[in-house]
């Protein structure tokens, strides 16, 4: 009988092919990071006529219509300056002036007594203003306020807000600038 | 890497202020858009939930659901995330909103693509 060797098969690049495959599904495959604007929903109201009273002059309006326009205090606004008036309302003046916002005296640890802006930033929307509308809105809004506390961090802690690692420094700032945007009640207009 | 089906286009905005969604265990997803097939079931924005087309009633019943596949001291600190298509009208998201109000979901994230809008 005929002494056959064994066929085999060259398996010396197998490794090589291998790697490669591994190599394309790393760079192929991709995580998808969630990120987005966070917020907070206030609690739904129990006796929806009663309106919260606050003081005129504590209120910035922004109103969105249905064709993505804006009011900002009554006047026909801008989404690229928004942000700007936004700041400028946020911004706490002392002493006293009746074209700003008031302003509360607090204690806050590791910063000390300070002025806080009463400003509370009203935005309202219409039921037919687009989604992509809302979000620049509510982005530089954000803006406005990441502005102020990166400027408050720097102030105190002498570096931006997100660099911050400490907790109760993040804490001190987010307490010294409070995010104050609220949403008006929906009313169905505008469709 | 998605575990649903989307029966709605959902093209993110995009804003520069985004923070990260930290614990995606604890993140509820609801979807809002266009049909993908707008042949059968026209343009009009709909809200999906899970993998199927839904009412604004069935999002009340959502929340406590995916509230209740979760331990008891995680569920304070779920946050739904709204993933809503760039073109959709407020009105929808309004009334969800209202909804996740209703249920006590307060924590909610708009999800938008990190970077400069045109």
């Amino acid at each position: 009988m005929a002494r056959r060797s064994s066929p085999e098969i060259n398996a010396g690049s197998m490794a090589d092919i291998a790697f490669l495959l591994l190599i394309f599904f790393l760079v192929t495959t991709t995580m998808d990071v969630d990120s987005g604007i966070t917020r907070r929903l206030p609690p739904p109201v129990e006796k929806p006529d009663e309106d919260i009273k606050i003081n005129a002059r504590n209120i910035l309006n922004v109103l969105v219509n249905k064709n993505d326009r804006l009011l900002v205090d009554g006047k026909p606004g801008d989404i690229r300056t928004l942000k700007d008036v936004a700041k400028n309302f946020m911004i706490p003046v002392f002493p006293d002036n009746p074209l700003h916002p008031g302003t509360d005296l607090k204690t806050i640890d590791l910063i000390g007594e300070i002025h806080t802006s009463k400003g509370v930033i009203s935005l309202k929307n219409d039921r037919g203003t687009s989604y992509d509308m809302y979000i620049q809105v509510q982005n530089e809004l954000a803006r406005a306020f990441n502005e102020l506390k990166d400027e408050m961090s720097q102030r105190y802690f002498g570096t931006k807000f997100d660099n911050l690692t400490r907790e109760d420094e993040i804490k001190a700032i987010n307490e010294a600038v409070p995010v104050r945007i609220s949403e008006a009640e929906p009313e169905n207009i505008g469709d | 890497m998605r575990e649903v089906t989307m029966r709605v286009k959902v093209k993110l905005p995009t804003a520069t202020e985004v923070q990260k969604l930290e614990k995606k265990s604890l993140v509820m997803y609801i979807y809002m858009g266009p049909p993908n097939n707008s042949a059968l079931y026209g343009t009009e924005s709909r809200i999906q939930l899970n993998d199927q087309f839904s009412r604004l009633e069935d999002v009340a019943e959502f929340i406590a659901r995916e509230r209740e596949a979760r331990n008891e001291a995680d569920r304070n600190f779920l946050t739904t995330s709204l993933k809503v298509h760039n073109e959709t009208k407020m009105g929808i998201v309004t009334d969800v909103k209202q909804e996740l109000r209703k249920a006590g979901a307060f924590r909610i994230n708009y999800s938008t693509l990190k970077g400069q809008s045109k």
